[in-house]
C-alpha cells in the first residue's frame, strides 16, 4: 500500500464531503424550529409552512432542476440543543443553508456556528440584535420589534396621547419590546409614566392595572404573547379601564380574540399583514403572496396561517430566489441572498443589502383594531 | 395610596388566595394520610379545566353537565394514579413516593399536551362577566363563584373529616398509621380515599379558575407550587390553617405586585415558603410537633 495513496484518498474524501450539491441533485436545506416546548406556538407553524412550501416547489419541478431537501430538527426552544443541531446540520448533513431557529435566544446561540462554518442562516426570530450589527452569514425574516414600536408611537402621536403606561412580560420578547419602547419614547414626544412587568405564567394582572389606573395615563401599551395579554384585557374590562390599550404583534392571531372574548373589543395592535390579508387593497404589493400563503395553509393544515408560519415561508422563498439566480453553494447562496431586492413576502417587502440583513421597512406593519370579534385596519 | 386601590389589591388577592387554598388542602389531605407530598396535585387542577373544555367542545355538553363529568373524570384519574403508581410499591419510602408523584405529573402533563395540544383555552364564565363594583373596587361574578365554592368545599371537607366514620378513620391514619391499622381501619383504602378527595378538589379548583385565568396543559406547575406554598404556611393541616395560608399568600402577592413591583410577585410566594420552612416548619399556626415515629 504505502503512503502514496494518501493524497488520492484525501482528495476523494474531500470531494465526497464537500459535495453539498451534486449536479442536478437535491439541495439540502436545514431547518431548526422549536416544534415542542414553550415556543412551540412559533415552531409548529414554521415547520408546517416550510415543509408545505418545499413540497410545493418540488412538485413544480424544483428550482432550476434541483429538488430541495428539507431536514428539520426540533430544538424544543433550547439554545444548547439548537447549537448541537446546527453543528449536526453543518457537519453531518452538509446543508447549503439553514432556516430558523424560532427564538432570539436560540438564534444568537447558533450564530457563532454558522459564522465559523460559513453557512447562510435565515433566522425566523424577531430580536433586533440578530442582524444588528450585521453578521456576514446571518439574515432574518421576522419584523424587528422596533418597527412595531414605531407604528404604535406614530398612532399615539397622531392622537396627541403623550402619557403612557407600559406593562411588559418578563421574558425575552417582553424585555426586548420594553427596551425599544423606552428607547423610542423621547423621539415621539412620549412620556412613560409607569413601567410594570408581569410573569409569563401570571394569571391575574389586576394589581398592575389598578396601579396604572391610579397613575392617570392616556394609554396602556402591553407587550407579551398569549395568554398574558388576554388576561390583561379581561382584567382591564373588569376594572373598567377606559383608556386605549395597545398590544404587541405577539398576539396578532385569532387566538387572542378567542381567549379574551368581549374584553378584546377596541384593543389595537401592530400586526404583519397576513392577519388582514383579505382586507388589504388589491394595490398592495404583498397581497398576492399573502393570499397564496393563507389559502395553501388552510388547505394543508385546516388552520389559519399566521405570521409565524409566514417567517418560514419568507425564508424558504428567499432561498428559492437565491438559488434561482444561480447559487448552489453556501457562499453563492449568501451572496445572492444579499442581492435580494423588492421581494414581496409575507412579513413585508424585503430588500437586503450589505448593511441590512433584516430587510424590512415600517410598511411591514399595519395597525389593526378588534371590532365585533374580528380585525379591522386602523386608517 | 388611595383606599380604593388597596381594596382592589385585597379583593384580587383574596380571590386568587381562595384557589391556592383549595389546591393546598389537596396537598395536605394526601400528606396526612400517606406522609407524601403529591407533586402531581397541580396536574389535577389542569385536568379539571382541560376536561371541562373537552366535554364542552367535543361532546357538546352544556356547562352544568360538563363540570361534574370533568370532576368525575379527574377523580378517576386520581384513582388510577393511586392504584397503578402508589399502591404497587412494596416498601414505599417517602422519597420514592415523592419521585413517583413528580414522574406522574410529567406524564399527565405530557399526555394532556398530546391529547389537547399546546394552546391556551378559555372557559365561558358561569354567570356573565359584568363587573360588580364594591366601594371603588371591582370584582367579577366568577370571583364570587370562586369564593362561594371554596367555602362550600371547605365546609363539606370539615364535615366529612369530623362527622363521618370514613373521615374519622382517615384522621386516625394521619395520627398513627400502625395504630389505625391495629384497630381495624383499612389503611390502604384510606389512602385511596385521600387521593379521590384531593384529585376531586384539585379539579374543582381548576374548573372555577379557568374562566378567569384560562387553562392550558401546563398551568398545573405554577398553581401546584402556589398551592403547596399555601399548605406549608398552614402547616400541612387539612383545615382552616391552610385556607388562611392560601388567602395570606394571595393577598401578599397582590399587594406586593401593586405596591412594590410586579416583578417580585412569584418571588414573594417562594420567599414566604422558604422563611416558613426555615423558621416555622410546623406552619404559621401550628404548635411544635414531636417527632412522629
Amino acid at each position: 500500500m504505502g503512503f502514496r495513496f494518501i493524497p488520492v484518498i484525501s482528495v476523494v474524501l474531500t470531494l465526497l464531503v464537500s459535495g453539498t450539491v451534486n449536479a442536478a441533485g437535491a439541495i439540502k436545506i436545514g431547518a431548526l424550529f422549536a416544534v415542542t416546548g414553550p415556543a412551540a406556538f412559533l415552531g409548529e407553524p414554521e415547520r408546517n409552512t416550510a415543509q408545505m412550501v418545499v413540497d410545493e416547489i418540488n412538485r413544480a419541478g424544483g428550482v432550476r432542476g434541483h429538488k430541495l431537501e428539507l431536514i428539520v430538527y426540533d430544538t424544543a426552544g433550547d439554545a444548547t440543543k439548537a447549537v448541537q443541531l446546527a453543528t449536526k446540520l453543518v457537519k453531518n448533513d452538509h446543508v447549503a443553508a439553514i432556516i430558523g431557529p424560532s427564538t432570539t435566544g436560540e438564534s444568537m446561540a447558533v450564530i457563532p456556528v454558522v459564522e465559523k462554518d460559513q453557512v447562510p442562516l435565515i433566522s425566523c426570530a424577531a430580536g433586533i440584535k440578530i442582524t444588528d450589527p450585521v453578521k456576514k452569514w446571518v439574515f432574518k425574516t421576522a419584523q424587528n420589534d422596533s418597527l412595531a414600536v414605531a407604528r404604535i408611537y406614530e398612532q399615539l402621536q397622531r392622537q396627541r396621547l403623550t402619557r403612557v403606561a407600559l406593562l411588559t412580560v418578563s421574558d425575552g420578547f417582553g424585555s426586548s419590546g420594553r427596551e425599544q419602547l423606552k428607547a423610542q419614547a423621547a423621539r415621539h414626544g412620549i412620556t412613560i409614566v409607569s413601567d410594570d412587568t408581569y410573569g409569563p405564567k401570571d394569571t391575574d394582572m389586576t394589581a398592575q392595572l389598578t396601579k396604572i389606573r391610579g397613575s392617570h395615563v392616556q394609554a396602556v401599551i402591553c407587550w407579551g404573547t398569549n395568554p398574558g395579554p388576554a388576561v390583561i384585557a379581561k382584567n382591564a374590562r373588569q376594572l373598567g379601564l377606559k383608556i386605549p390599550i395597545y398590544m404587541s404583534h405577539g398576539v396578532s392571531s385569532k387566538k387572542f380574540i378567542d381567549l379574551a372574548g368581549e374584553a378584546a373589543e377596541g384593543i389595537r395592535l401592530p400586526s404583519g399583514k397576513v392577519l388582514v390579508a383579505d382586507l388589504l387593497p388589491n394595490s398592495d404589493p404583498q397581497k398576492r403572496s399573502l393570499m397564496a400563503f393563507v389559502r395553501d395553509y388552510q388547505k394543508h393544515y385546516r388552520a389559519e396561517g399566521d405570521h409565524f408560519g409566514g417567517h418560514a415561508w419568507d425564508a424558504v422563498m428567499l432561498l428559492k430566489g437565491a438559488i434561482e439566480r444561480g447559487a448552489d453553494t453556501p457562499a453563492a447562496i449568501r451572496d445572492q441572498l444579499e442581492r435580494t431586492r423588492q421581494f414581496h413576502g409575507i412579513g413585508g417587502t424585503f430588500t437586503y443589502s450589505a448593511h441590512d440583513h433584516a430587510g424590512l421597512g415600517k410598511d411591514a406593519f399595519v395597525l389593526v383594531e378588534v371590532k365585533n370579534r374580528d380585525w379591522v385596519i386602523v386608517k | 395610596m388611595q383606599f380604593d386601590q388597596l381594596l382592589q389589591y385585597t379583593l384580587s388577592g383574596l380571590a386568587t388566595g381562595a384557589i391556592y387554598a383549595l389546591i393546598g388542602i389537596g396537598f395536605s389531605i394526601i400528606y396526612n394520610s400517606t406522609g407524601i407530598i403529591n407533586f402531581a396535585q397541580g396536574e389535577f387542577v389542569m385536568l379539571g379545566g382541560m376536561l371541562t373544555l373537552f366535554f364542552l367542545e367535543l361532546l357538546k355538553l352544556p356547562l352544568w353537565a360538563a363540570i361534574p363529568c370533568s370532576v368525575l373524570a379527574s377523580t378517576l384519574g386520581g384513582v388510577l394514579f393511586e392504584r397503578l403508581a402508589i399502591r404497587p410499591l412494596r416498601q414505599p419510602t417517602p422519597i420514592n413516593l415523592v419521585i413517583i408523584t413528580i414522574g406522574a405529573s410529567i406524564l399527565i402533563r405530557g399526555l394532556a399536551m398530546l391529547l389537547w395540544g399546546k394552546d391556551t383555552h378559555s372557559l365561558p364564565p358561569f354567570s356573565g362577566d359584568e363587573p360588580i363594583a364594591i366601594g371603588g373596587a371591582t370584582i367579577l361574578p366568577q370571583h364570587l363563584w370562586i369564593l362561594g365554592i371554596t367555602v362550600v368545599v371547605i365546609v363539606a371537607n370539615k364535615f366529612f373529616f369530623y362527622h363521618t366514620i370514613s373521615g374519622k378513620a382517615m384522621r386516625a391514619c394521619a395520627y398513627n398509621r400502625r395504630a389505625a391499622g391495629l384497630v381495624g381501619i383499612d389503611v390502604r383504602r384510606m389512602v385511596l380515599f385521600s387521593f379521590i378527595i384531593s384529585s376531586a378538589m384539585g379539579s374543582v379548583a381548576g374548573i372555577i379558575v379557568a374562566p378567569l385565568t384560562m387553562t392550558a396543559y401546563d398551568v398545573g406547575i405554577m398553581l401546584g407550587l402556589k398551592g403547596f406554598c399555601a399548605a406549608i404556611i398552614g402547616g400541612m393541616s387539612s383545615g382552616l390553617a391552610t385556607v388562611v395560608g392560601g388567602l395570606i399568600l394571595g393577598v401578599l402577592e397582590s399587594l406586593g405586585a401593586g405596591l412594590i413591583s410586579s416583578g417580585y410577585k412569584d418571588a414573594i410566594a417562594f420567599i414566604i415558603l422558604l422563611l416558613i420552612l426555615f423558621i416555622r416548619p410546623q406552619g404559621l399556626f401550628g404548635k411544635a410537633d414531636t417527632e412522629r415515629v
